[in-house]
Formats: structure tokens, C-alpha cells, sequence
């Protein structure tokens, strides 16, 4: 039994079904995709002043991760044009290159943009206490420019002051020798009992495990500055800049007990990565999925490129369709790498 | 089924059920060129994109305008020919039509949930 | 009629099929791909669903009509069942007093099985399945294996909404609706998993059942455009397909916006993310943990967005359906096809842009508020043109009163009455006292319960004798529908008058109880007046639920004792009709092509009362052996 039209068009509708129903599939991706944009619109509009950062993200590598996914459509519409030409080795080369575009991409997301966040720290300081941390923020500089507030302090952690109480030591000193940190007591003459957790490996993410070590008590941060923070009131704080600045050697001091929220550039840590994350990682999905439909038709197996020999046509159909989907992402790329990165 | 296409030489085919969908070589030859030639714009519109982001046009709401319109358009070029949505079926359109007209609706009402005349609020807040 | 040539005519030899041999155990009743035993299963799953979010209602029926008191003779079962989340004992120690976290679970999970367990799955998912291939006289869906597919990432999201009940805490207990911030911190805490929690797996289970609407309506749609035999063009469908047309875009475009909403809902409680979170939640008298900055009315028109348009995912296919049974059954072509099909269409389009309708109450600006109180109003119209074609489409009809047809009648004016409450809810000003009250619960029950429920009966017996090849019993049919009319409205009629005395539908106490020297004891004074119609309503619903036991009987007892069926035992015209019964994997066993319109009941000059939408006119008679010219073309 032969489902009609899978590879030829329907006479009245001019299309094969596969081609129907991909379309009607990215209309529905449309409209997932326009869920998660409303939300952000939504949540952006809705932020309070200083609520929603900008030019936290490295430019360059979104502007080479979009110009990657672009040269990988422009070769998936090749791979298709070659087969409808019935050159197959022209096939495999487009196809081939697109399927490395894409895991590039992935890549770059993956193990270079993503994990970068994660170990970025930032804090929000409560509306009471901004006034102590303008140094850091300088909001009467940005209030004479006209310019939206700060709210947050961000940088690399250097240390975390903490206390301990002596019944906890033990777990405490496994903790630490585990995660490759060292404390030192008294650096704080003013409070003896504060020490300072320091180390290569102290992230956001670790402070969190060790705020839950039985008895341990967390004080203050100390933060390598992002260069916003680090010189607020230099002009050429007050707007992104294209090159990426990491962070600065000036450490601050911030006080837990005058902190709203705290976290890593995680999903958590505001509703600008919530989104990002979110719509970047569903996104990535897509990609994913891309990328494995293309190395199936990619690939000398019955349902890939074998079927070249069998049915070019079919292949031909296929590779459209996974093609018209790897456009979708493409074209959801095109609104995301801007609203993210640039604006 | 037409069994009457003619296949390229040098593939080997070993059926002749092939295609009833008569691929136009001709036509395709010629479309390579296009095809890079998009490729080409979308990469000089990328590096467009972001020049244009730092470039100060007033208001922040104007940045925002550009840059939608400047992706606007690419997302125009990579529908209409990497997709063929031009010269697809207007079947096709129809039904596209109406998702891009919900998917503004739902942006749209969602966004101005807030709005009103008599209290003078505009969009939304929370 | 032309000889023996197959669907298999079309066969691309190239290929080597599976199906050229019968298909083994697993093949043919589990993993199948056959569109008819994807229906069965999705109607048999679907079922089951309906008769479980029933008995979830029963067991809030009891404690509205006797708050406090243990669940009679099954009250230790059921303790013992869902544990101590959803029922506790006595102060003498008897099992099976239903908590007010069970009755919220109850009521949460009631209304998301009913509506995306139920009548989705069945309505749309088994009767289109079953149906609509045969009634374009198509040979299968055009995705078989994504079909396959859809009903299983539907068993998955059935799994996760059961294992719900079971884990620590209970279900999901913030209504249908997940309305956050309620929904973002329910199920949290100490000693509760997650992920392994109620409103967590009711996530999960939601995303799963959205992929699988949208794998089902994207095959939906391509079947109906790419599959439909020569001759089927677009004005001689029958109106259920229309039906089940527009209810797949409805699906297909509404229901993304609720998967991403699910998933940031999801982001919410396992990331921690603050979506819908709003700055400086106070959860226990404690800022909770979110950073803040989100939106809980975010939720609320990403899960609307859905949630309207469903409401008419639910009620499409039933009117379909009942198209085609008035049609059958009156022995006279509907009245205004044309008019119907522009009608549905507009119905569908006009469900995108109402949703808001169920947000009155946010505090909206006047303009939204005035634009979607408009576009409601406005929606009325097709729905009204619906529903008075089906009533004018009985008129001088010889009406044969079998028992999908009893449904079929009954269905009009219930959904008469659901449709008609509704309109006042409309207008914001009313809509601000009505909200919430058990007057919406009345209204919407009426469209889909006597309305697409009994659409749904209606549908069974209409189609069973072609699914098993044997009559369901006419008489348990007739007993079974007079008594589910009667306590249909027995339940649903004094919602409206509890509802406009102010009755909260979210009181788990029903709003008071009477004491035993007959007095009442309230905890909001204004049910007093209508606090009598609980115990009404209650047994109402237990007596329903008896009058079920003739269904259930007759649909198993039937499938083997029952009066073997003929090929077109309605006497009807459609295509389905024109198959082998049950029919055979592939449909059909001769090449079907079609002369004529759905609905030619009662034509002058014919020589029986139905001409099948197969029958070749008879001049155009072509000499056996000879192939169509429309056959050949593809």
C-alpha cells in the first residue's frame, strides 16, 4: 500500500505531501516561536528601569555564529539544487558543509557562549542601599545624561567572605579542599570572625553548594568588576560596545545582606536570561534536530543518500524539506541575534 | 504514474520510476547564482545590522525600528527564495497569511493589555 | 463500476513494503499505523479518560453535597488509592473525607482530562482518525508513522498525568487554568521532589499532549487537502471533515503559544526562572526566591490564546458530527451547506482573536477590553448560523428517531442553552459579577457536555456498526439517552441559579452544610438561598453516572453479540459507508471516485431515497474495466 503523492505533486494542489505538511509543521513553529517573542516583548516593555541589560553578550561571536547559520542556508539550498541537477557529489559536498555549519554553531553556543555565562556573577542591589554602592553604579552621573539607572553589580567572583561556626568545620574543610578553595581568617580586622573564601575554581555555582554547608553563613562578595562598574561614570560606560570586556582587575565589595538577588548569568538570575536562555535553547534544539535530519540524509544508508540511486526525486524531496526547516531556523536567528545581542 | 523522464547520464538509475515532477536543469543552473548572490546580501546585512545597532538615531525606539526593519527584510529574502515561497502555491500563502496575522494579534493585544483612554496608561506594565 | 483495481495501483514498486504481508501482533494492534486502529486507540484511551474525570467529579459531588462527610462504601478504597494528600478520616477514624488539597487536585485535574484527555482525543483525534480518510476516500492518512507517533507522545502525556496522583503532595491542584503564581508555587518544599510533583508532571504531561495535537493536525490537514479521491473536491466534503479541517488550523496555530508558555512554566519551577514570578512574591510571609520581574498575565494570555480556541476544538467536531447524523437521519440534504462551511471558517478565524474575553477580571484597559468584548459578540453570529442551519435542516424531514439521532437532537438545544449563557458573559460590565461563579461552570458544562459529549454518543452509535461490523442494542441506546438528558440538565440547570446568586466555583465546601435538625450552616452567606440545590445536583450526577452502565454494557456486549451490521446499515451517502465492514487495511476494494455532493437524501426521480457520493451519474455509466480519466491522473 502507497500513500499517494509522497514524492510526486498532487495535479490540483501542485504539492508532494511532505512539502504540505512541513509548511503547516513551520506555521505551528511560527507560532511557538511567536509565544516565547510575545513573552519577551511583553516582559521587556514591562521591566523596571535598569531591570533589562544590555550589551552583556559578545557581539562578534553572535554576528559569526549568524553569518555561519546564513552560509549554512545558502549551502542547503545548493545540496538541493544539485541533486535536482542529479550531480550527487555536488550533493554530498553542500550537504556535508552545512551539516559543519551547523554543529559549529552548536558549538560556539555550547561551549564557548553558554558556559561563559555560567560563571559570570552578578547581583542586584536593593533599592535602599544603592545609594552606598554609587561608586560602583553611578546613577547620579547616568540621572544627569538622562540615562536609565544601574541596579546591578557585575564581574568575575574573586572571593566570598563567609562565617562558620565551629560544629560545621569539618564538612566545611571537605568542602573546600574538594572544590579547590582556600580561606583565610582575619583578613577582616574589624570583623575576626569573617573569613575569605578565594580560588581559581570559586564560581557562582560553587558559592551556591557552599552557602549550604551546614553553619556556613554568607557575608559579602568580592567581585572583579565588569568595566560598567568598574569606571560607571566614564562615557564610554553608557553604551554597549561591539568588542566584548571581560572583567576588570578592580575588585568591589558588595554586602550579601544588601543584596536583593544573586546568581550566575544563569536562567534565574533575571528575565533577560530567562528569555535568552529559553528562546536560545530552543533554538538550539532546532539546530540540533537539523543537524541530525541532515547527517541521516547525508550518510550512505537506505533512507539518506542511497536513495539516490533508487529515487532521486525522493532524496531531492527530502533534502527540500529538511532544507525549508533549516531556513525556519535560520530565519528565527535573523529576530534573535539582534533583540539579544544588539538592542 | 508518466514514466517518461529522461535521467542525467551520469547518474545510474536503476528504476524508472523517478520523477513524474520534471526537474528543469536549465532552470536551476540559473538559479545558482541567486542563490549565492542572497547569501552574499544576508552576510553584508548581518555586518549592516550591527553597524546600524550602534548608531545613535535619536531614541532607542528608533534603533528598534531599524533593526526590525533591516531583519525584516533578510527574513523576506531567505522566505522568498532559499524557501521558494515566491512562486509557491497559493495555498501555501494562504494559510501563512493567517499565522502571521495571529502570531501580530497575539503580540499586539498582549502588549496593550494595559491600555486605556480614561486613565492615560499605554502599554503594558506589572 | 469499474473492476478490480486497488489502492495498491498506486504502489511505487520500487519499495519494498511491510504491508504486502498481514502485519504481526504488535504491528497491527499496538504500533500500528492503520488510521482506523490509531482511532480505535485514540477513542478507547479517550473514553477511558472521560469515564475517569467523571468519577473525579463524582467524588467532588459528594463533598459539595455532604462537606466533611466520608465517602460512602468506597471511602477507604479511595484513601488508600491517593493517599493521604486527597483524603483523610474522620475524627472517628472512617476512611475517605475528601481535603481541600484533594478537592482542588480533583477539580484541577477533572477539568484538564475532560477537556485535553477526553473529548480532544476523542472528538477530534478518534473520529477524524477513523473517519475522515474514509469519508475523503483516502487509503490512510498521508503520515502514517507520524500518526503512530502522535498517539503515542499522547500515551506518554496520559502516564504523566496518572503517575501525578501518586507522587507526594498529590496532583496538580491550581485548576485547569495553572493560573502562577499559585501554579509556580504549588508542590514546593521540603521533602517534595523537583520534578516528581504535581504541578511539575502536569507540565511535562502538557507538553507532551500538545506535541501530539500538533503531529495529529498537521497530518489532519495534509490528508484532507492531499488525499481526498477524484472527484472529492473542496463543496462536496461532507461537514464533518469541514469540521475537523478548521479544528486542526485551530489546533495547529493555538496550541504552540501553550507549549512555550508550558515550557517557561516549567522554566519556572526547575530553573528557577521568574517568567511569571512577579517582583517581591511574599510565599509564607517570606520574599520568595525569585528574582522577580515576570508576569503572571503573561500566563494568562499565552494559556487563553489556547484555551479559547479550544473551546472550539471541542465543540467543531461535534457539531460535525451531528451534521452528518441530522443529515442521515431527516433523509434531506442539510440545509445550508454553503452558508455552514463559511460560518465554520469564519467561527475559526474570529477564535483567535477572543481570548481575552476570560481576563476581564486583570484590571485591562478599556481598549483591549472593548476590542475583545466586541470580537465575542461578533463570534456569535456563525455559531448562530451553525446551529439554525442543523435546526432548519429538521424541518420537513422524515426523521428517523434511532438513537445517534435522539443525541443528534438533543444536542441542538443544549448547546442552544450553552451558546445563549454565554453571550451575557461577554459584556465585561456582567461578566465582572458573573466571573468565576457557577454560572461560567453552567455554561460552558452545557455546551460540552450535553453538547459535545452527547455529539460524541451520537457519533459512537452512528459509526459503530462500520469500526466493529455489528449494531449497538437500540433499546439499552434509547434508555441510555433519555437518562443522561435528564440528569444532564438535573446537574447543570441550577449551576446557573447558584452561579447568579454569587456561588464561588472554587468552595470545596459548596458553600455550607445543612445540620441535622435542618438548619444551615454556612461559611458564606449568600449560598444560603441555594445551598439546597447541592444535594440536587449531586445526586443528579450519581444517577448520570449510572445511567452510563447501559452504554458501557452495550458498547462490549455489542462488539460480539450484537446484530451483524450491513456494509451502509444508515442508509447513508457518504464515502465511509462504501467500504467493506469493518473495513479492510487500505480502506477500500475498489477505486473510489466521486459524482456528487454529501448530502443526496431524497432526490426526485432517483430510485431509492440516497444516491451515494460514489455512484456515477447515470449517463456518464462507463463500460466495465475502463478507467476514469480523473482515477488515472495521479
Amino acid at each position: 500500500m502507497q500513500i499517494p503523492h509522497e514524492v510526486t505533486a498532487r495535479p490540483d494542489t501542485g504539492l508532494y505531501n511532505a512539502k504540505l505538511g512541513i509548511w503547516l509543521f513551520l506555521a505551528s513553529e511560527v507560532m511557538l516561536f511567536g509565544g516565547l517573542f510575545s513573552a519577551y516583548i511583553f516582559l521587556r516593555m514591562g521591566a523596571e528601569d535598569g531591570y533589562w541589560p544590555r550589551g552583556l553578550l559578545n557581539v562578534p561571536v553572535g554576528a559569526l555564529n549568524t553569518a555561519i547559520l546564513i552560509a549554512s542556508s545558502v549551502t542547503v539550498v545548493l545540496a538541493w539544487a544539485s541533486l535536482k541537477m542529479r550531480k550527487f557529489s555536488q550533493y554530498k559536498l553542500w550537504m556535508g558543509i552545512s551539516i559543519i555549519c551547523g554543529a559549529i554553531f552548536l558549538i560556539v553556543k555550547l561551549a564557548y557562549e553558554w558556559p561563559q555565562k555560567f560563571d559570570h556573577f552578578g547581583a542586584f542591589i536593593k533599592q535602599s542601599e544603592l545609594a552606598q554602592y554609587e561608586p560602583y553604579l553611578g546613577n547620579a552621573y547616568l540621572k544627569e545624561k538622562g540615562l536609565p539607572p544601574r541596579v546591578e553589580i557585575s564581574g568575575h567572583l574573586h572571593g566570598v567572605e563567609i562565617t562558620a561556626e565551629p560544629a560545621g568545620k569539618e564538612k566545611l574543610d571537605a568542602f573546600l579542599q574538594d572544590h579547590h578553595l582556600k580561606m583565610e581568617a582575619g583578613h577582616d580586622a574589624a570583623h575576626p570572625g569573617v573569613q575569605l573564601v578565594t580560588g581559581k575554581h570559586l564560581k557562582p555555582g560553587t558559592v551556591e553548594q557552599l552557602e549550604k554547608v551546614p553553619g556556613v553563613k554568607l557575608v559579602a562578595f568580592e567581585v572583579a568588576l565588569d568595566p560598567i562598574n568598574a569606571e560607571p561614570t566614564n562615557p564610554e560606560s553608557d553604551k554597549p560596545h561591539f568588542w566584548y570586556k571581560g572583567a576588570t582587575e578592580k575588585i568591589g565589595k558588595i554586602e550579601r545582606e544588601d543584596v536583593e538577588t544573586w546568581s550566575a548569568f544563569a536562567p534565574k538570575h533575571s528575565s533577560y536570561f530567562a528569555v535568552y536562555f529559553t528562546i536560545t535553547g530552543l533554538h538550539g534544539l532546532h539546530v540540533l534536530a537539523g543537524v541530525l535530519i541532515m547527517i541521516y540524509l547525508w550518510l550512505p544508508i537506505a533512507g539518506g543518500a542511497n536513495m539516490f540511486k533508487r529515487n532521486p526525486e525522493h532524496l531531492a524531496n527530502r533534502v527540500e524539506v529538511v532544507g525549508l526547516f533549516w531556513h525556519f531556523v535560520d530565519l528565527v536567528w535573523i529576530f534573535v541575534f539582534p533583540i539579544f545581542y544588539l538592542l | 504514474m508518466s514514466e517518461s523522464h529522461d535521467h542525467p547520464k551520469e547518474v545510474a538509475t536503476t528504476d524508472s520510476h523517478a520523477s513524474a515532477a520534471h526537474a528543469d536543469h536549465a532552470h536551476h543552473d540559473m538559479h545558482l547564482g541567486l542563490y549565492l548572490g542572497v547569501g552574499g546580501f544576508l552576510l553584508f546585512a548581518t555586518v549592516v545590522t550591527v553597524w546600524l545597532s550602534f548608531v545613535d538615531f535619536g531614541s532607542h525606539a528608533a534603533n528598534w525600528i531599524v533593526a526590525m526593519a533591516v531583519a525584516t527584510v533578510k527574513v523576506g529574502f531567505v522566505a522568498a527564495i532559499f524557501m521558494h515561497l515566491k512562486g509557491e502555491k497559493w495555498m501555501i500563502w494562504k494559510f501563512l497569511l493567517f499565522t502571521v496575522f495571529f502570531c501580530a494579534g497575539l503580540f499586539l493585544l498582549t502588549l496593550f493589555h494595559y491600555a486605556d483612554p480614561i486613565f492615560g496608561t499605554s502599554y503594558t506594565t506589572h | 463500476m469499474f473492476t478490480a483495481a486497488t489502492a495498491h495501483a498506486h504502489d511505487d514498486h520500487a519499495h519494498a513494503h511491510d504491508d504486502h504481508h498481514e502485519p504481526g501482533f504488535w504491528r497491527k494492534w499496538v504500533f500500528s499505523t492503520d488510521h482506523k486502529m490509531i482511532g480505535v486507540q485514540y477513542g478507547v484511551t479517550g473514553l477511558a479518560f472521560l469515564m475517569f474525570g467523571f468519577m473525579l467529579m463524582m467524588i467532588m459531588r459528594w463533598q459539595l453535597a455532604n462537606p466533611g462527610m466520608p465517602v460512602p462504601v468506597i471511602g477507604g478504597m479511595l484513601q488508600t488509592f491517593f493517599g493521604p494528600s486527597a483524603f483523610q478520616s474522620t475524627a472517628d477514624g472512617v476512611k475517605g473525607v475528601l481535603t481541600a488539597d484533594g478537592y482542588n487536585a480533583f477539580g484541577a485535574m477533572h477539568g484538564t482530562i475532560m477537556v485535553f484527555f477526553g473529548i480532544v482525543p476523542v472528538a477530534f483525534a478518534a473520529f477524524g482518525n477513523f473517519v475522515v480518510p474514509l469519508q475523503i476516500g483516502a487509503i490512510d492518512m498521508t503520515f502514517p508513522r507520524i500518526n503512530m507517533a502522535s498517539f503515542w507522545c499522547f500515551f506518554v502525556s496520559c502516564i504523566f498525568m496518572l503517575v501525578s496522583f501518586f507522587v507526594p503532595g498529590g496532583a496538580a491542584k491550581s485548576g485547569w487554568t495553572s493560573y502562577p503564581p499559585l501554579a509556580g508555587i504549588a508542590d514546593m518544599g521540603p521533602g517534595i521532589d523537583p520534578f516528581m510533583n504535581g504541578q511539575t508532571l502536569w507540565l511535562t504531561g502538557m507538553i507532551f499532549n500538545i506535541t501530539a495535537s500538533l503531529l495529529g493536525s498537521v497530518n489532519f490537514i495534509a490528508t484532507i487537502i492531499q488525499l481526498r479521491a477524484p472527484g472529492m473536491t473542496w463543496m462536496r466534503l461532507p461537514f464533518f471533515v469541514w469540521a475537523q479541517f478548521v479544528t486542526a488550523f485551530l489546533l495547529l496555530l493555538a496550541f504552540p503559544p501553550l507549549e512555550a508558555a508550558g515550557v517557561m512554566q516549567f522554566m519556572d519551577r526547575v530553573f528557577g526562572t521568574s517568567f511569571f514570578m512577579p517582583t517581591g512574591l511574599i510565599v509564607n510571609g517570606a520574599i520568595a526566591q525569585w528574582s522577580g520581574g515576570g508576569s503572571p498575565i503573561l500566563w494568562q494570555h499565552l494559556f487563553w490564546f489556547l484555551a479559547h480556541p479550544e473551546v472550539y476544538v471541542l465543540i467543531l467536531p461535534g457539531i460535525g458530527m451531528v451534521a452528518e447524523i441530522i443529515a442521515c437521519n431527516t433523509r434531506k440534504p442539510l440545509y445550508g451547506y454553503k452558508a455552514m462551511v463559511g460560518a465554520i471558517f469564519v467561527l475559526g478565524f474570529l477564535s483567535f482573536i477572543v481570548w481575552a474575553h476570560h481576563m476581564y477580571m486583570t484590571g485591562m484597559g478599556a481598549i483591549v477590553a472593548a476590542f475583545f468584548q466586541t470580537t465575542t459578540i461578533m463570534i456569535s453570529i456563525p455559531s448562530v448560523i451553525l446551529v439554525t442551519a442543523l435546526m432548519l435542516s429538521l424541518w420537513g424531514g422524515s426523521i428517523r428517531f434511532t438513537v445517534p439521532m435522539l443525541f443528534a437532537a438533543a444536542f441542538l438545544p443544549m448547546f442552544g442553552i450553552g451558546g445563549l449563557t454565554g453571550i451575557p458573559l461577554a459584556f465585561n460590565s456582567v461578566d465582572l459579577y458573573l466571573h468565576d461563579t457557577y454560572y461560567i461552570i453552567g455554561h460552558f458544562h452545557y455546551v460540552v457536555a450535553p453538547g459535545t459529549i452527547f455529539a460524541i454518543f451520537a457519533g459512537v452509535y452512528h459509526w459503530y456498526p462500520k469500526a466493529t461490523g455489528r449494531m449497538m442494542n437500540d433499546f439499552l441506546g434509547k434508555m441510555h439517552f433519555w437518562l443522561s438528558l435528564i440528569f444532564m440538565n438535573g446537574i447543570f440547570f441550577p449551576m446557573f441559579l447558584q452561579g447568579m446568586a454569587g456561588v464561588h466555583r472554587r468552595w470545596y465546601d459548596g458553600g455550607g452544610r445543612f445540620l441535622a435538625d435542618g438548619t444551615q450552616e454556612l461559611t458564606y452567606q449568600l449560598a444560603g438561598p441555594v445551598l439546597h440545590w447541592n444535594s440536587f445536583m449531586s445526586t443528579s450526577a450519581f444517577l448520570l453516572g449510572i445511567a452510563q452502565l447501559p452504554f458501557i454494557f452495550n458498547f462490549c456486549w455489542s462488539m460480539f453479540y450484537g446484530r451483524k451490521a450491513t456494509d451502509n446499515p444508515w442508509h447513508a451517502t457518504t464515502v465511509e459507508w462504501d467500504t467493506p465492514t469493518p473495513p479492510p487495511h487500505g480502506n477500500f476494494i475498489k477505486d473510489i471516485s466521486v459524482h456528487r455532493g454529501p448530502y443526496e437524501y431524497s432526490v426526485p426521480g432517483a430510485d431509492k431515497d440516497y444516491t451515494p457520493q460514489t455512484e456515477a451519474p447515470k449517463s456518464a455509466q462507463l463500460p466495465p474495466g475502463a478507467v476514469p480519466a480523473a482515477a488515472a491522473a495521479h
